[in-house]
């Protein structure tokens, strides 16, 4: 019977797994999205797990969330809706109920649906009866009896058996999307090397799942989802953080420095840390400093010491570094600042996305006191921006903030792994030991950027510092015009970062009745809706920008040939306001969300379709 | 090396004017700075100055060393970058009792315990000077400022407990008026590997004049200090007749040929003791009960923090394939297409 199931083609799928914390789905989500990104599928993730460690079991607050979306196209998104939902309890299925599509699949460990676990997860009613009504396949899986059974003979503890059962549920999905299970096999070898009951056990689970699904008579189909059209090349699946921290130690590799992070974990960005951390081998000095403020300012040590320094932080530490990122402002040395935004204010919602440090980012300092902002778009592009933050920052001897989020921390996709010989290289402006006579701050006319004399050069003892500066020599000076005149050069040095800038590029046709605006990691989400709605004949483009502050040179040209400009960002309209500020003349529309979540591609459609129907 | 062994305290001079008010305990500090530099034998090049904000903290400016006037609080985290960073330079940090135990003091607690080879100057006159008379951290309980114009009502920290606390390996004392003595402190401040704390009790004669005249006036000091030297007997007094034994678990001060007390009976002092039993109660005593004690308390060589990481980065580095970007990316799980 099981051979003759028939095979469904699918161009693509969006799963999500979810269960309570602790029930291990993100390592679930994990192991589906790589074994299907080394098929050759390009893939889109989005973690989604709450604050606490352990909360409440068996409630809605404690459910963790996977959820992944392959495809045999360039996927840009996770998707809005799933056409998979696994659900471990009924606090699970009460969670994501509401992002099942129609006629999708739900999964159930069917051993938790008690009366108990029903009344903690908030139903009245056992709402499985309901759902297999309506126009779901419902597949009740008894995995806790199906484990139990399945490892009784490696004489393992109740906790340890009852801790595979996301394996069975994997196994369940690897069969569905006829996956292998030999890469999630390698998996657990490695990671349990000195444990080889609990290999067998997840192995055993695992095929246990996959068994059953072949098996059952509820399953009627596989399916299978060709592979991407992917550019040739090495490719690998990275997230944002992991790709941050790369981005980080290449541009420190083609600046020939060495590395310094001063960093004091916070959610989401400590991952970047951890990368860094673990990067001994290529010279990387991370500094677990006692406090957000040494982090930055150790790293502003490191910076007049002449290493490539870097400090990496989430909204609330931005807020504690601001009197520092003053200090490497003045002192004209290189920094770059990693924000990798949440959701606030203060505490608000840690493990959640949000783009609402963006004014911060821009403004949040006492003084005149331009810094460098730009913004990574997608999570493997947090490499390529992560990498232009220390190239700025090295070449124009400036701190340089780069404005991350949850959203593309966590996430992952395929990425093209780049050769180091195509990258740019990063030349700082050191000054030669040939040179005669050193004044600190006398600019390149330029870029009007000092030169870099670092301590142990002979010749060239200077002091830097928080008071102003005297012009070229470097004196403390509280000479009013000479307090003018370095702000000035301050504010255009920054400017002039943006000679270098491309213009964002226009997705469309470059005039028309809609223009939508974004930045930062909303890319995939405003890219997929417009792209979407462009296939179905509308007329709308969609401009992105990586580089905020400066913004890119000419950006009015853009702007004044469409009839509705619509910022669409996740906060209270940011964006929006910097834009009427310095490309002034324009009405900027807006489109906001502030839930902790991504956009869904469904009601950025709708929000397009008005604009044009209005019209 | 002979060119370097000719510098002066002249070379380390800088060529702005030196701003501290008239009378100020800060310059005989500098000079002491500048002639201890000019002793080690080390270029000129190799010292990076850092500070944090007060009075003190203007040092760098008048040092014609590298130098980095930070920002409050901060001396310690900038200055322990600049040093992990690169681990070649002699680094001083400059900092005042407001800088260093009230808005650093976060700072100061972990610099120490992670031992980083760098010389802290703590300069305490036991208020805020460039705030204009504020009390500070170590003043003492009851001590009337503008904002305690009836007296504080909370209690004083007191550098050497704090530092000992912290597990630093070296703590010293000094006046800010003594520069011969103060000179050979800084010099085994600096000569020692790991973090050094020099506390020097500094007179601000603005808004503390005279906080410390109890204690080091000439013709008090010799019966008021002690100058405690590593391997010498604990003896003190302008008659040379005074020292320091054991009373059970405490210090006691008794007078030689007195009491049936002889030199015999007088401890020796040893810097280099690991447990800081000792240490603690010599850095606690206090007039009128007990001399203050000045010089080199406590000086316990240990590791340091950035000659740990180097050796960590080298034997990982020895192990690792991953030698360059090009290898990382391709580590791992990845795929052809």
């Amino acid at each position: 019977m099981a051979t003759t199931k028939k095979k469904i083609e699918k161009e693509e799928v969006v799963i999500r797994f979810s269960g309570d914390s602790g029930d291990g789905m993100q390592m679930t989500g994990t192991q589906f999205s790589n074994t299907t990104a080394l098929l050759g599928n390009d893939v889109s993730t989005f973690p989604d797990y709450p604050a606490e460690i352990r909360a409440p079991q068996g409630t809605v607050g404690g459910v963790s969330g996977f959820q992944l979306h392959f495809g045999n196209a360039k996927v840009h998104t996770p998707g809005d809706y799933c056409d998979v939902l696994v659900a471990m309890n009924p606090a699970a299925l009460k969670a994501n109920q509401r992002w099942v599509k129609n006629g999708g699949t739900i999964i159930v460990n069917i051993d938790s649906f008690s009366e108990k676990n029903l009344k903690k997860a908030g139903f009245d009613e056992n709402p499985l009866p309901a759902f297999k009504k309506g126009d779901y396949n419902v597949i009740e899986a008894p995995i806790q009896t199906l484990i139990h059974e399945a490892v009784k003979d490696l004489g393992l503890d109740m906790k340890s058996i009852e801790r595979t059962k996301n394996m069975f549920a994997l196994g369940i999905t690897y069969w569905l999307f006829n996956r292998p299970l030999n890469h999630t096999e390698t998996f657990f070898e490695q990671k349990f090397a000195k444990k080889p009951e609990i290999i067998e056990a997840n192995i055993l689970a695992l095929h246990a799942g996959y068994n059953y699904a072949n098996t059952v008579e509820a399953l009627s189909s596989h399916y299978v989802v060709k592979k991407a059209e992917l550019e040739k090349g090495v490719y690998r699946n990275i997230n944002g953080n992991t790709a941050t921290a790369w981005g980080l130690i290449a541009a420190a590799e083609k600046a020939k420095m060495p590395l310094f992070c001063g960093s004091y974990p916070i959610t989401p960005a400590s991952e970047i840390l951890h990368e860094l951390s673990a990067r001994r081998d290529l010279g990387v000095k991370t500094f677990q400093a006692e406090d957000e403020i040494g982090g930055i300012t150790t790293a502003i040590g490191a910076s007049f010491a002449g290493n490539f320094a870097v400090t990496t932080t989430s909204g609330p530490g931005l807020a504690l570094k601001t009197e520092a990122v003053g200090l490497a402002v003045i002192a004209e040395l290189p920094l770059v600042i990693v924000d990798v935004q949440r959701g606030g204010p203060s505490t608000g919602l840690p493990t959640k996305t949000e783009q609402s440090d963006l004014l911060q980012a821009i403004y949040g300092r006492h003084g005149e006191s331009p810094a460098v902002v730009i913004a990574a778009s997608s999570p493997s592009n947090c490499f390529q921006y992560a990498f232009e933050a220390g190239r700025i920052a090295l070449e124009h001897m400036v701190p340089v903030i780069l404005l991350t989020d949850g959203f593309l921390a966590n996430g992952s996709e395929p990425w093209r792994v780049p050769e180091m010989s195509s990258l740019p290289a990063i030349k700082a402006p050191f000054v030669e030991p040939s040179e005669k006579e050193y004044l600190p701050y006398e600019r390149d006319p330029e870029t009007l950027t000092r030169k870099w004399a670092v301590p142990g050069m002979k010749g060239f003892e200077h002091r830097v510092g928080g008071l102003e500066k005297m012009d070229k020599t470097g004196n403390v000076s509280y000479v009013p015009e000479n307090h003018q005149l370095m702000s000035e050069y301050r504010q255009e040095k920054v400017n002039k970062v943006a000679d270098d800038f491309p213009l964002p590029y226009v997705e469309g046709a470059d005039e028309g009745e809609l223009l939508v605006i974004g930045w930062g990691g909303t890319y995939g989400h405003l890219h997929t809706a417009v792209t979407e709605l462009q296939e179905e004949g509308k007329k709308l483009s969609f401009v992105h920008f990586n580089y905020i502050y400066p913004l890119p040179k000419g950006v009015e040209k853009i702007f004044e040939k469409f009839d509705n400009l619509l910022v669409c960002e996740l906060n209270l309209g940011q964006f929006a306001d910097y834009l009427s500020i310095k490309v002034p003349g324009y009405k900027y529309q807006k489109y906001n969300k502030v839930q902790g979540l991504p956009f869904t591609v469904d009601e950025l459609k709708n929000a397009f379709n008005k604009i044009l129907e209005d019209k | 090396m002979a060119e370097v062994n000719k510098l002066t305290p002249k070379d380390f001079k800088s060529d702005q004017e030196v701003r501290w008010c008239p009378g100020c305990g800060d310059h005989a500090i500098l000079n002491a700075v500048q002639r201890t530099m000019a002793n080690l034998g080390i270029p000129r090049e190799k010292f990076a100055v850092v500070s944090g904000i007060g009075c003190s903290s203007r040092f760098p400016y008048y040092m014609n060393t590298y130098g980095f006037h930070g920002i409050h609080g901060r001396g310690a985290a900038i200055a322990s970058g600049l040093k992990v960073a690169n681990p070649d330079l002699s680094v001083w940090q400059i900092t005042g009792d407001g800088d260093a135990m009230a808005i650093g003091g976060n700072h100061f607690i972990h610099v120490i315990r992670r031992n980083i080879d760098m010389n802290l100057l703590l300069f305490n006159n036991e208020i805020y000077g460039l705030t204009k008379g504020q009390y500070s951290p170590t003043s003492q309980l009851g001590a009337k400022s503008k904002t305690s114009p009836f007296g504080t009502v909370e209690n004083p920290f007191h550098p050497g407990e704090l530092v000992i606390g912290a597990q630093g390996h070296f703590f010293a004392r000094a006046i800010d008026n003594q520069v011969k003595v103060t000179t050979e402190i800084f010099e085994q401040a600096a000569r020692f590997k790991g973090t050094s704390v020099v506390e020097i009790l500094q007179n601000c004669v603005i808004f503390n004049d005279a906080i410390h005249e109890d204690i080091v006036s000439r013709d008090v000091r010799d019966d008021r200090t002690i100058l405690l030297k590593h391997g010498e007997k604990m003896i003190f007094g302008k008659e040379k007749d005074k020292g320091l034994v054991r009373d059970g678990l405490k210090l006691k001060v008794v007078t030689i040929g007195k009491d049936g007390y002889t030199i015999e009976d007088i401890l020796t002092h040893d810097a280099h003791e690991a447990n800081p039993g000792m240490h603690l109660m010599l850095a606690n005593m206090r007039y009128p009960d007990f001399p203050v004690a000045l010089g080199v308390i406590r000086a316990v060589p240990a590791a340091t923090y950035e000659e740990r990481l180097d050796q960590q980065i080298s034997e990982v580095q020895k192990q690792s394939k991953i030698k360059n970007m090009d290898d990382l990316m391709r580590t791992g799980d990845t795929w052809e297409v």
